[in-house]
C-alpha cells in the first residue's frame, strides 16, 4: 500500500508540499526511508483498524458457518444451516415488518421535524446560544439512559407522561386501569419510535443547521428583489440547496437507527416473545444461544441496511433529475 | 468543510436581534425586538425546555425520597439530596463503575490521539500511493457500527478474554476503533487548513519536521484535536453494546452496564439508578456544549467528500 515512487507528488500542484516531503537539505534520507516512511505514519491507524474492524468481519463470516452449541462448544462446520435456520424462523417476518416500521417511521418523523428546528434555530433571536445547547442534551446523552427515563415516564402506576396526559383528559383510566403502554407491542413501538426520533433530532438538526448556513444570503435578497415570498423562497431557494445535507443526514440516520439497540433494549427487550424486536435486537438475542446463527443473521442485517441505503440513494437521484 | 462555518456562526449567535429598531421619525423611537422574534424565540425556548424535561426527570427521581418514589406527582414534598451521597457505597458498584469508564474512555481517547494524528497529519500534507485506498478504508469504518460487528467482536475478544486479557483493555481499543474516523477526517480538515508555508518558515528556522509540527501546526489545529478527543472520550462514556457484550464480571462493568445491571433484577432501584444516571450525564453535556459547533463536519465529512 505505502508504495516507493511517491516522497514525489504526483502533479506539481504545490511546490510546498514536495520540499516538505523531504527535510530540508537532506534529500539522501528521505529516500532511504522513502518507503516504510508512509507506513510509519499510517501504520498504527492501519494496525487499529485491523484488529478492531477487519478482524471481527472475518471472524463473524467464519462464525456463520459453524455449528456452535450455546455452551459454546465449536462442533464443527455448519455449512448454511446457520442461514437456513434464521431465515425459516417464524419470528422472523414480524421482526423484519417491524424493522422497516421502526427505520422508516423514525427516519422520515426524524427528517420533518428536524427540518422545522433548523429552520427556528436558524433564525435570530435573544439566547439562541443556551437554546441550541439545549436541545443536544440527547444527543451528548448515552442513549441507553435516556431509554431508560422514557421507560421510568411510562410506568403503568405513576409515570409522569401518563400522569400529564391524564390531567389533559386523554388518558382517562388512569386510576382505574392503568394504560400500560409498554406492556403490549404496538403501543410499546409507538413509544419507542418516539424516543428514536427524540435521540435522532439533535444530530440531524444540527446537520441541516450547517446546511442552512452554507446557502448565500444573497439569494435571498435577489429573491426579494423579484418579488418572491418567503414560503416560494423557502421552496425554490432554501429547499433545492439543503438537498445534499438532507441527503446526507438521512442516509446516516438510517444506519443509525437500523442498528440501534439500546432504546429498544431498554424499553422491552424486545419482548413479549419477539413482539417488540426489530432484526438487531433478535441478533443480539440469538447471541445467547446459537452464535453461528446470530453471525448469520449479523450478514442477513449488514445486507439489509445496504439495500437499504441504496433504495434512498436511488430515490434520491430520481426525485433530483424531476427536479431539475 | 464545514468547519469555518461553525465558527463564522459562533460569532453572529445571540446578537442582531435586538438591534432592529424603527427609523428616526417614524413615530416609533424604539421598537423592542418585534413581534415576531418574540414569537420565534417563545417557541425555541419551550422547544429548548422540552428537550430538557427528560433529564429533569431523571434528576427529580433521583432526588426523591424512597416512600415518594411511587408517588402519582411531579415534584416529591421534599427532596432526599442524600440519595446522591449514599449511592457510592460499595453495594451498589457505582464508584468501581466510574473508575472503569474513566479508564475506558480516557484510554480510549489517549489511544485516539496517538494513532489519528500521525495519518491526519500525513494524510493532509502528502500525496502518496495508497493515500486514497486509505482514507476510503477509514471512511468505510465510520459507516460500520459496534453493533453490526458484535458478534465478530464477542468472538474476537472472547478468545483474547480466555488469554487473560482485562475487557477493559479490550473496550479501549473497541472504542478507539470506532471514533478513528471522526478523529481522522476532522483532524484531517484542520490540518489541511493550516498554510504549508508556516511549517516551512518554521524549518527555515531550524526546527525539524516534529519540531515544526508540535509547535507550529498543533497549536494551530487545536480546536480540531480538542474535538476530537472530547467526541471520543463522551462516545466511549456512553458506549454500551460492546460493554455490555464483553464485560462477564460485576467488578469490570462501565457505568453504562451498571445501570444496565440494576434494572435486570426484580425489583430497580430507581433513585439510584438515576442518581447514576446523573453523574454520567453531567460532565458530559458540559464537554459536549464546548464542541458543538463543530462535531457535524466531522461526522458528516467523509460522506460529502
Amino acid at each position: 500500500m505505502a508504495a516507493s515512487t511517491s516522497t514525489q507528488p504526483g502533479p506539481r500542484k504545490r511546490a510546498g508540499l514536495a520540499r516538505l516531503g523531504r527535510p530540508l537539505g537532506r534529500p539522501g534520507r528521505s529516500w532511504r526511508l522513502g518507503r516504510f516512511e508512509h507506513l510509519l505514519w499510517i501504520g498504527p491507524a492501519l494496525a487499529l483498524i485491523a484488529v478492531v474492524v477487519l478482524w471481527p468481519i472475518v471472524a463473524m463470516i467464519q462464525t456463520s458457518f459453524r455449528n456452535i452449541t450455546p455452551l459454546g462448544i465449536d462442533i464443527g462446520s455448519a455449512g448454511w444451516s446457520n442461514f437456513s435456520a434464521v431465515l425459516e424462523n417464524s419470528n422472523l417476518p414480524g421482526i423484519l415488518v417491524r424493522t422497516v416500521v421502526w427505520v422508516a417511521a423514525v427516519v422520515a418523523i426524524t427528517m420533518l421535524l428536524s427540518l422545522g428546528l433548523a429552520q427556528l434555530f436558524n433564525q435570530r433571536f435573544p439566547g439562541r446560544r443556551y437554546a441550541r445547547w439545549a436541545i443536544i442534551a440527547p444527543w451528548a446523552a448515552s442513549v441507553m439512559m435516556t431509554a431508560l427515563i422514557f421507560r421510568w415516564m411510562l410506568q403503568p402506576d405513576n409515570g409522569v407522561i401518563y400522569l400529564f396526559l391524564h390531567q389533559l383528559g386523554i388518558v382517562h383510566t388512569f386510576t382505574v386501569s392503568q394504560p400500560d403502554w409498554l406492556g403490549s407491542p404496538d403501543a410499546a413501538l409507538a413509544c419507542m419510535i418516539a424516543v428514536g426520533v427524540f435521540v435522532s433530532l439533535p444530530f440531524t438538526t444540527y446537520v441541516l443547521l450547517a446546511g442552512l448556513q452554507s446557502i448565500p444570503g444573497e439569494l435571498y435578497e435577489a429573491g426579494k428583489v423579484d418579488g418572491a415570498s418567503r414560503w416560494y423562497a423557502y421552496r425554490h431557494i432554501t429547499l433545492p440547496l439543503l438537498r445534499p445535507a438532507f441527503a446526507v443526514a438521512t442516509v446516516i440516520n438510517l444506519m443509525n437507527v437500523f442498528n440501534s439497540f439500546p432504546i429498544i433494549w431498554e424499553m422491552t427487550r424486545g419482548g413479549p416473545g419477539y413482539e417488540t424486536a426489530t432484526s438487531t435486537v433478535f441478533m443480539y438475542d440469538l447471541k445467547g444461544t446459537f452464535v453461528g446463527q446470530a453471525a448469520a443473521m449479523s450478514i442477513v442485517n449488514f445486507t439489509l441496511v445496504v439495500v437499504i441505503v441504496l433504495i434512498f440513494l436511488r430515490v434520491n437521484r430520481w426525485n433530483r433529475e424531476e427536479a431539475y | 468543510m464545514a468547519v469555518p462555518t461553525a465558527t463564522a456562526d459562533r460569532g453572529l449567535t445571540g446578537r442582531g436581534a435586538r438591534t432592529r429598531r424603527g427609523a428616526p421619525g417614524d413615530g416609533t423611537p424604539r421598537r423592542l425586538p418585534g413581534v415576531r422574534t418574540a414569537i420565534i424565540a417563545a417557541v425555541a425556548y419551550i422547544i429548548a425546555i422540552i428537550f430538557l424535561l427528560p433529564y429533569l426527570e431523571m434528576l427529580i427521581t433521583a432526588v426523591r425520597p424512597s416512600k415518594e418514589l411511587y408517588d402519582r406527582d411531579y415534584l416529591p414534598h421534599h427532596f432526599a439530596w442524600s440519595n446522591l451521597t449514599n449511592m457510592w457505597g460499595a453495594t451498589y458498584g457505582i464508584l468501581s463503575s466510574v473508575r472503569v469508564s474513566l479508564e475506558i474512555a480516557g484510554g480510549a481517547t489517549l489511544l485516539v490521539l496517538l494513532v489519528a494524528l500521525p495519518a491526519a497529519y500525513h494524510t493532509s500534507r502528502r500525496r502518496f500511493r495508497g493515500r486514497v485506498a486509505f482514507l476510503l478504508l477509514v471512511l468505510a469504518t465510520q459507516m460500520l457500527q459496534p453493533t453490526a460487528l458484535i458478534v465478530g467482536i464477542y468472538k474476537e475478544f472472547l478468545s483474547f478474554g480466555l488469554l487473560g486479557v482485562n475487557p477493559v483493555w479490550s473496550l479501549i481499543l473497541v472504542n478507539a476503533g470506532f471514533n478513528l474516523a471522526f478523529a481522522i477526517w476532522i483532524l484531517n480538515a484542520y490540518i489541511g487548513s493550516i498554510p504549508v508555508e508556516l511549517e516551512e518558515a518554521a524549518m527555515v528556522d531550524g526546527h525539524g519536521r516534529l519540531g515544526a509540527l508540535f509547535h507550529v501546526t498543533l497549536p494551530l489545529a487545536l480546536p480540531g484535536v480538542v474535538t476530537a478527543l472530547i467526541f471520543t472520550f463522551i462516545s466511549a462514556w456512553n458506549e454500551f453494546i460492546s460493554a455490555l457484550t464483553l464485560t462477564t464480571s460485576s467488578s469490570d462493568y462501565p457505568l453504562t452496564v451498571r445501570l444496565d445491571s440494576f434494572i435486570g433484577q426484580y425489583t430497580v432501584d430507581w433513585q439510584h439508578l438515576f442518581g447514576a444516571s446523573v453523574v454520567a450525564t453531567i460532565p458530559v453535556f458540559i464537554l459536549f456544549a464546548l464542541i458543538e459547533g463543530r462535531v457535524v463536519g466531522g461526522l458528516t465529512a467523509g460522506s460529502v467528500k
